[in-house]
């Protein structure tokens, strides 16, 4: 028969864990010795364990110690009948995590084991294949070592003095970009808190996503008050085509409106802005975003590869989505003039007609640019050439 | 629900009482007993209400069962205990002193203050006092009994007169005060009572606390049916476990009425309840 000697530690001093502890290694029915010296000691442990449903029987020793013989009741296992166990938490490459996630797994961690009776949690994407995305782990530990602090990682203090009409354009730029990172917060977070836990590295990439995102929102304001400038326009197409993103009927459709789509395009954009940038401050900022928008398009086509791996007719969804939103769009004037001019004159650098020209010229390559990567992405998800040129030419000309 | 066919009467102590018995009574009419329950605010209520037809059974504090007891005795009626917790039997109260206390035994207490917990309070007031009185002392007359009355009518189920007393003992308004085992383990646990910083002067000998009391006259079958699914609940029920814990019971047990003779003789030398039930004590507000 085990024994411990608790000594001189009261069971409201520590002595309870050491009691607990050794029980935990009988099975029922087995008994424990305890052997304590502490004030008060046998009366706590009848208490204790009348409560816990152990019983009890006390004894004196020749040595005059108190001995307490505990016989282990049965409903320390019983708790953990029927307990639900809930899959790996640590995945190697090729791993899957649970096809469906329980709700009774709740906010469990992976691989923990949940006692049944606990209360089921409703998450809306608990199935895999909607969200699964096999680099997720990866990308959310990229985004993890890549994450910038905006204090110092910008130069803010850079000196340059720009006329008055860049400097607008710079504005306009930063209220069309502000804009448009709203949107590109707000629909992964609309998404992370619906997330069932199982899939903890979706929920994780989706995580710093938004933290991407609320850093890009803090550079683009803030550098559009660098020189005092006020926000300038917003349209209602530009917000028209981000309300769509909003509507995505589901996780994958916005993934691939949002990430493959629109943040693709935007890597464009903001290569285009740190090559044209009047200043040091934009160039910089606009690097670092296009780092992480990075990121975000290769969730996006990872997801996209997994989810039509496992369900090859989704393809015709995708194609769908985008036809859709572009008849919702027609009506609609699509990127507004202020905008255009302005990346306009950001390539031009002045307001003569040759550097004019060369501004537009450098927009149409942009477009261009835009709308090949796009083509890129259609095609290794699987669309064929014509039908990639065909959608790729759909896409709202918002850029986003 | 219809009318149901079997009514239990509960003392309101705390919020969790609805929670524990909405859950029961959803158990039990799944399983076909048309179960339905009463609140009261206090136990002078309930029982009186098992008399006149309005409560088939009570859960019933231990002096709410003497109580019941006695007024059916005095009809010529009879109540019955058809099943406790696991772990309202054996309990034992303690008379705790500071640490430092130069008070070594119940003799010692002659001239002191004690604390006790509500006037209605079996396990903080009424048992001590009686354990005190068998040692020769009677309060009030060799010692000074200092009151820590927290909501009467509920017969110390509400631990707060419990706690206030041991705070007291603690600032050395009172020399001694009284508290039921688990709870002395408790404030130490919950840091009220700071370990090591106080020691039992006395421990009385058991006694046994809740039970269903059934009402004279209840329909036979019903009370036999709950009783049975009540024996037949099982901590390894999850959906059952939530409302155990917060009852405190691991198993229910068959109803016993060995464990409250002490009690009895408390209420009596505190001239508490009448040989009828009646209640004695003037000061008694609840």
């Amino acid at each position: 028969m085990p024994t411990i000697d608790i000594e001189d530690l009261g069971l409201d001093e520590g002595a309870l864990f050491l009691i607990r502890r050794a029980l935990a290694d009988l099975q029922t029915g087995e008994t424990l010795t305890v052997r304590g010296r502490a004030p008060n000691w046998e009366r706590h442990l009848d208490s204790w364990r009348r409560h816990e449903g152990h019983a009890m029987a006390t004894r004196a020793t020749p040595d005059g110690v108190t001995e307490v013989v505990l016989t282990r009741g049965p409903w320390a296992e019983d708790r953990w009948r029927g307990a639900l166990a809930t899959g790996q938490s640590q995945l190697e490459p090729g791993d899957l995590p649970a096809a469906e996630a329980d709700a009774a797994w709740g906010l469990a961690a992976r691989g923990a084991t949940v006692e049944a009776g606990s209360p089921p949690i409703g998450f809306s994407l608990s199935t895999r294949d909607e969200i699964w995305a096999a680099t997720a782990g990866e990308l959310y530990r990229q985004a993890a070592a890549g994450q910038w602090d905006p204090q110092t990682a910008i130069d803010w203090d850079a000196p340059f003095d720009l006329p008055p009409v860049i400097e607008a354009a710079v504005a306009q730029v930063m209220t069309y970009l502000v804009e448009n990172e709203n949107a590109a917060l707000i629909v992964p977070a609309r998404h992370l808190g619906q997330v069932h836990p199982h899939y903890r590295e979706v929920q994780q990439a989706l995580a710093l996503q938004c933290a991407d995102e609320a850093r890009h929102i803090e550079v683009f304001t803030r550098r559009l008050g660098l020189r005092g400038h006020a926000p300038m326009l917003s349209t209602a197409g530009g917000q028209a085509s981000l309300h769509s993103l909003l509507r995505a009927p589901d996780f994958s459709t916005a993934a691939f409106l949002l990430s493959v789509l629109g943040e693709g395009s935007f890597i464009n954009l903001l290569n285009f802005l740190h090559e044209h940038a009047p200043d040091p401050v934009t160039r910089q900022i606009c690097r670092l975003a296009a780092r992480d928008e990075a990121r975000h398009v290769a969730f996006g086509m990872a997801h996209l590869e997994h989810r039509l791996a496992a369900q090859p007719g989704y393809l015709i969804r995708l194609q769908s989505a985008i036809e859709q939103r572009h008849e919702e769009l027609t009506p609609t004037a699509g990127l507004n003039e202020e905008v255009f001019d302005a990346l306009v004159l950001l390539a031009a650098g002045e307001l003569t007609p040759p550097a004019v020209a060369r501004g537009h010229l450098a927009v149409q390559r942009l477009k261009a640019d835009m709308a090949a990567g796009r083509k890129a992405r259609l095609l290794r998800l699987g669309f064929l050439s014509d039908e990639a040129q065909r959608l790729s030419d759909l896409h709202t000309r918002n850029f986003m | 629900m219809n009318k149901p066919s079997l009514v239990m009467g509960a003392v309101a102590y705390a919020p969790k009482v609805v929670t524990i018995w909405e859950g029961f009574k959803a158990a039990f009419a799944k399983q076909g007993l048309a179960f339905d329950y009463m609140l009261y605010s206090n136990y002078e209520a309930q029982v009186e209400a098992q008399f006149d037809g309005t409560i088939h059974l009570a859960w019933n504090s231990p002096l709410a069962w003497v109580r019941a007891e006695r007024i059916a005795r005095s009809r010529g009626l009879t109540v019955e205990a058809v099943a406790m917790r696991n772990t309202d039997c054996d309990l034992r109260s303690l008379i705790v002193v500071r640490a430092d206390s130069p008070l070594k035994s119940a003799a010692d207490l002659r001239g002191k203050t004690l604390g006790v917990g509500a006037i209605d309070s079996p396990q903080a007031t009424l048992i001590p006092l009686h354990h005190l009185r068998q040692a020769g002392l009677v309060g009030g007359r060799d010692f000074t009994v200092r009151r820590f009355d927290v909501l009467c009518g509920k017969h110390g189920d509400h631990i707060g007169g419990e706690r206030d007393a041991a705070v007291a003992l603690l600032a050395g308004e009172v020399d001694a005060c009284c508290m039921i085992d688990g709870n002395h383990l408790a404030f130490g646990l919950d840091g009220t009572l700071p370990a090591g910083s106080t020691r039992a002067l006395e421990t009385t000998e058991p006694y046994d606390h809740c039970n269903f009391t059934v009402s004279p006259g209840a329909p036979a079958a019903e009370v036999a049916r709950f009783t049975q699914m009540l024996l037949a609940m099982r901590w390894d029920d999850p959906e059952m476990r939530p409302l155990m814990y917060l009852e405190g019971v691991r198993q229910w047990k068959p109803g016993r009425v060995s464990g409250y003779p002490q009690l009895e003789t408390a209420v009596d030398e505190a001239a508490f309840y009448g040989p009828d039930g009646r209640i004695l004590d003037a000061d008694y507000r609840y």
